[in-house]
């Protein structure tokens, strides 16, 4: 397959192909003679085989590429202005992210069947927002990887604003103008980058910065300013106020995308700029990371103990698990950025799932709150068993995607700095009582609410939106090797750019 | 400097004033002779003859600098871009004018004859190479504004707006004159190139920079940067919407260009002593332009203080010091420009029952009535808040980077913020087009509005961004040749 997809623009079609449908849909509604239902389920049906070709066109990408060359692979380029270019090209660690994008997006549009109101606009904005988050991962500008980065934000804002729950408005707002303040920290710091380098290709910069261009002094300052954006993007305590608001107030289909690809931005941005480009100023603040990363372990896990709403307590499941991911990365050797990397794919396919979990019982009750379910089990077993198999992943049960990820992250801490690599396990048990906990309130014990009574359970569609993520979890879970064995690659380039500049 | 005027030469290369004066002529003739029958006739010659000379401009665009009528005017590189984004400026408000007064039946014929008078004088103010054809390019377009500002004459807002501008921007006016006649005290010339030599002497001292500072005032009063902004909201709320429109694009355009006339020829030797000034007019207007307008209800208002602060945002480029500074500020206005235009259009558009309704409230549900002015709206929004992929946002790289070339750090992260506060509130006209229940149904737009939105939103996204290697080498060109 390989000699098929030979000289085509691979990534730039994975990339546009979604968007090129949403113009497709833009232009469907002008000729449309107003909205309708039947109209609806054309668009819905259309974004849906969009986003499955998407993620066909993806897997040409995933067969021309050969996971043993570390290098760029698939690379366009082409000049633009500003000393920048229109360049694309993907190593293992943004191949397996954009094929983690194109996964999800078909089964996040089928979960937005159950949307009503404007039914045109939403797969308009949500095939945007898939370009977009593709771009992030292929893009080899710096420049090209900031406008798709923050051009994110609009499809989502609307998303959440337009069809979220009751207090939609407010956690747009908040999620939009704290993501922006970020961001807008490191396009200054980007901006004085490619002024010192006289590039803004992402490898030459590297290069350059590997090579010592930037003196520690001043990669204090440019780290800060990336961190600023990716930890608020991670999120990382205590600039994670954010994504519980807008995880509950989101539409499920938005919540998924945001647990499971935008959050991965922060982590992929660590491994892309921050470790790389600043590996001084990543060794000096290691120690700050860590501490931040237990207190998100801990203090998360804590906090999702306590909660009401099912959306919110995976939001806070997911600021602790993503505590996991930045204390391996910041690690810094195989075990640990190898393990936040797995954490990062592993987080995506839970999490969305778990997502798509509460959704399932919000579509028939329209309601997140645990207390109003119970004893759900004995109307709806398929749903129990599998909201179970999610609910270990996320505690991170040996056999699922999330035991690989967490002890490897433990492991990597542990050979730097074993008290929090200790602090790390104590999150474990807290994640253990607070899914626990959720899972028997919600699905064990006899139905008490009269108005359960009739609840149905998954059907045909909801069965086929599970089975992608059911058969991903227990393959990451049983064969981890497979995913660990692909990422490899990048793991090694990042470690010793790491470890390079720190002699 | 040439001792005579040699007409032969100068003369073709003052082609583009010369239209419009020509226009400006025979259309009053002609108005004076069919009153208001002609307002659709000559509207229409008016956009065409501000186009032709716009294009006329680019196309004598010497490829060196050529001073003529004795050194009183420049033609060269930064002359020519600026005269061509104020021509399609100014063509574009006044087709929409026209449109718009035939809509409201106020076809008076004075309206293109004035839009191209103050042409002229921005075309004078881009060209000008000495104090004298400044403060006469200053002059006549602001007399021509104040005319345009008190359109309404029977309207108490109107008028009041007219006359509010006539008289804060007389005091301005007053502070140009002072401000030049301390330069040309401290010089002894009038002439660009004559201070520019006495300023690398190290002429004039505290007085020439005295001077400089005044006539910085001035220019800011007119390109309303903050502290000297106060008379843009009620000016913009009062004027008839095609008139704002007018205010808010072209001559931020010749006023930004002049100012770097200015600074860039006869004061680029003194550049660390005006750079604190311009800096300091960026970050209050940025900041100000922000803030203030965060508590607006009328769009028009809100769309006054969105020009302070993107009016900040081009003296970032500017206070710069280097020679991306006026071609980044360049780049900025023109990726401004059609936002600008665009926004006005949509606001333009918003009627119902034949009155004009221009709150915030009034964009309420728009996704849902009109999806498609939803769509425009939401992309200019968005392009004029800065956030990539719009134009608007590679404008404010294009300032960014200037600025952090030029290491103003403190302001490029203070234009950071700024930006921040300043997305809240477009954010909060995109929340009440997308989210907020509808309101009454508005009119359906004319041809003009939907197809001069369709070409703002188009060039904002994705015509200039790909085509932004051009307009970058354009603008560079030009600075390179002028200063």
């Amino acid at each position: 397959m390989s000699e098929f997809v030979a000289g085509w623009p691979i990534l730039s079609i994975v990339t546009f192909l979604p968007a090129a449908g949403a113009l497709l849909i833009l232009l469907s509604r002008a000729s449309a003679r107003g909205e309708n239902v039947g109209y609806d389920n054309g668009v819905k049906l259309l974004t849906l085989l969009i986003t499955i070709a998407t993620f066909v066109a993806s897997l040409f990408a995933f067969a021309a590429f050969d996971f043993r060359n570390p290098d760029y692979q698939l690379q366009e380029s082409i000049p633009w202005a500003f000393g920048a270019s229109y360049a694309m090209g993907v190593d293992t660690l943004a191949m397996s992210l954009v094929m983690l994008t194109t996964f999800l997006t078909p089964i996040c549009i089928l979960a937005s069947w159950v949307i009503e109101k404007q039914v045109s606009s939403y797969m308009v904005l949500f095939l945007i927002l898939e370009s977009l988050m593709i771009g992030v991962f292929c893009a080899q500008d710096i420049i090209l990887f900031y406008i798709f980065f923050e051009a994110g934000l609009i499809p989502m804002f609307i998303l959440i604003g337009v069809w979220g729950g009751e207090r939609r408005v407010y956690a747009a707002f908040k999620f939009f103008l704290y993501t922006l303040l970020g961001s807008l920290l490191m396009l200054v710091a980007i901006i004085y980058m490619i002024a010192v380098a006289g590039t803004s290709n992402i490898p030459a910069l590297t290069a350059f910065a590997q090579g010592g261009g930037f003196s520690p002094d001043v990669q204090i300052w440019l780290w800060l300013a990336f961190f600023a954006s990716f930890a608020v993007k991670m999120p990382m305590w205590p600039v994670h106020t954010w994504l519980p608001d807008a995880h509950v107030e989101a539409p499920t289909a938005a919540s998924v995308v945001l647990a499971a690809i935008l959050l991965k931005m922060g982590g992929y941005g660590f491994l892309r700029f921050s470790l790389p480009m600043f590996p001084d100023a990543s060794h000096y603040f290691t120690p700050f990371v860590f501490l931040l990363s237990v207190i998100a372990i801990v203090w998360a896990s804590l906090v999702a103990f306590r909660q009401v709403d099912m959306k919110k307590l995976i939001a806070y499941s997911s600021v602790a698990h993503m505590g996991f991911v930045t204390m391996g990365i910041f690690s810094g050797n195989e075990q640990g950025i190898q393990g936040a990397i797995f954490q990062m794919l592993s987080h995506g396919i839970i999490s969305g799932a778990l997502f798509l979990c509460v959704g399932v019982v919000y579509d028939r009750m329209h309601t997140r709150e645990i207390a109003f379910y119970g004893g759900l089990v004995n109307r709806m077993p398929v749903y129990a068993a599998v909201f179970m198999l999610f609910t270990m992943g996320n505690v991170g049960l040996p056999g699922t995607s999330g035991f690989p990820g967490e002890i490897l992250t433990m492991v990597g801490a542990f050979q730097v700095n074993a008290w929090i690599a200790a602090a790390a396990a104590l999150g474990v048990i807290f994640s253990a009582a607070y899914a626990l906990t959720l899972y028997r309130k919600v699905a064990l014990g006899n139905i008490e609410n009269p108005k359960l009574d009739k609840i149905a359970d998954l059907d045909a569609r909801e069965w086929v939106q599970f089975v992608p993520l059911v058969i991903a979890t227990l393959i990451m879970g049983l064969a981890p090797t497979y995913v660990l064995d692909f990422t490899a690659n990048s793991a090694q380039t990042i470690i010793s750019q790491f470890a390079g500049a720190a002699q | 400097m040439n001792p005579v005027i040699d007409l032969s030469r100068d003369l073709p290369l003052a082609r583009p004033e010369l239209l419009l004066v020509a226009f400006a002529l025979i259309g009053a003739v002609l108005g004076a002779w069919f009153k208001d029958r002609i307002f659709a006739a000559l509207s229409t010659l008016g956009v065409v003859a501000i186009l032709s000379a716009g294009l006329l401009a680019v196309a004598l665009n010497p490829g060196a600098a050529v001073q003529i009528f004795q050194g009183a005017m420049i033609v060269d590189g930064v002359a020519a871009f600026a005269k061509a984004l104020i021509a399609i400026a100014a063509a574009a408000t006044l087709a929409l004018g026209a449109d718009y007064f035939t809509t409201t039946k106020e076809q008076r014929f004075e309206f293109p004859i004035l839009v191209a008078l103050a042409t002229l004088g921005m075309f004078v103010m881009v060209s000008a190479q000495d104090l004298i054809s400044l403060y006469v390019g200053v002059e006549l377009q602001s007399l021509a504004a104040y005319v345009l500002a008190a359109w309404r004459r029977d309207d108490a807002r109107s008028s009041e707006s007219g006359l509010k501008y006539f008289v804060l921007s007389a005091i301005s006016s007053g502070l140009l004159l002072f401000g030049s006649s301390f330069v040309y005290g401290f010089t002894g010339s009038i002439h660009f190139d004559a201070i520019a030599a006495a300023v690398g002497e190290g002429a004039g001292g505290v007085g020439l920079i005295f001077g400089l500072v005044l006539m910085l005032c001035a220019l800011g009063f007119k390109m309303s940067a903050a502290p000297f902004h106060m008379w843009t909201p009620d000016v913009y709320e009062g004027a008839p919407t095609p008139i704002t429109a007018f205010f808010a694009a072209a001559p931020k355009v010749a006023a930004v260009a002049l100012m770097a006339r200015l600074l860039y020829g006869p004061f680029a030797d003194v550049t660390a002593q005006w750079q604190q000034v311009v800096a300091a007019l960026a970050a209050i207007s940025m900041v100000w332009g922000s803030v203030a307008a965060l508590i607006q209800t009328n769009l028009k208002r809100l769309m006054a203080y969105s020009s302070i602060g993107n009016m900040g945002f081009a003296l970032m480029g500017l206070a710069a010091g280097t020679e991306q500074g006026p071609s980044s500020a360049l780049i900025y206005l023109s990726l401004y420009l059609p936002s600008t235009i665009g926004m006005f259009a949509l606001i333009l558009a918003m009627r119902r029952d034949g009155e004009s309704a221009e709150t915030v409230a009034d964009l309420a549900g728009m996704a849902r009535k009109r999806p498609w002015m939803a769509t425009l709206f939401t992309m200019l929004l968005f392009s004029v808040a800065g956030i990539p992929p719009f134009a608007g946002f590679i404008g404010k790289l294009a300032v960014f980077t200037a600025t952090v070339d030029g290491h103003l750090y403190w302001l490029a992260i203070l234009g950071g913020v700024a930006a921040v506060v300043a997305a809240a509130y477009y954010l909060r006209l995109v929340a009440s087009i997308w989210f907020a229940p509808p309101a009454a149904q508005l009119q359906s737009p004319s041809g003009t509005i939907m197809v001069t939105a369709l070409a703002s939103a188009a060039l904002s996204f994705p015509v200039l961004v790909l085509l932004l290697g051009a307009l970058q080498s354009a603008a560079e060109n030009a600075v390179r040749m002028s200063f």
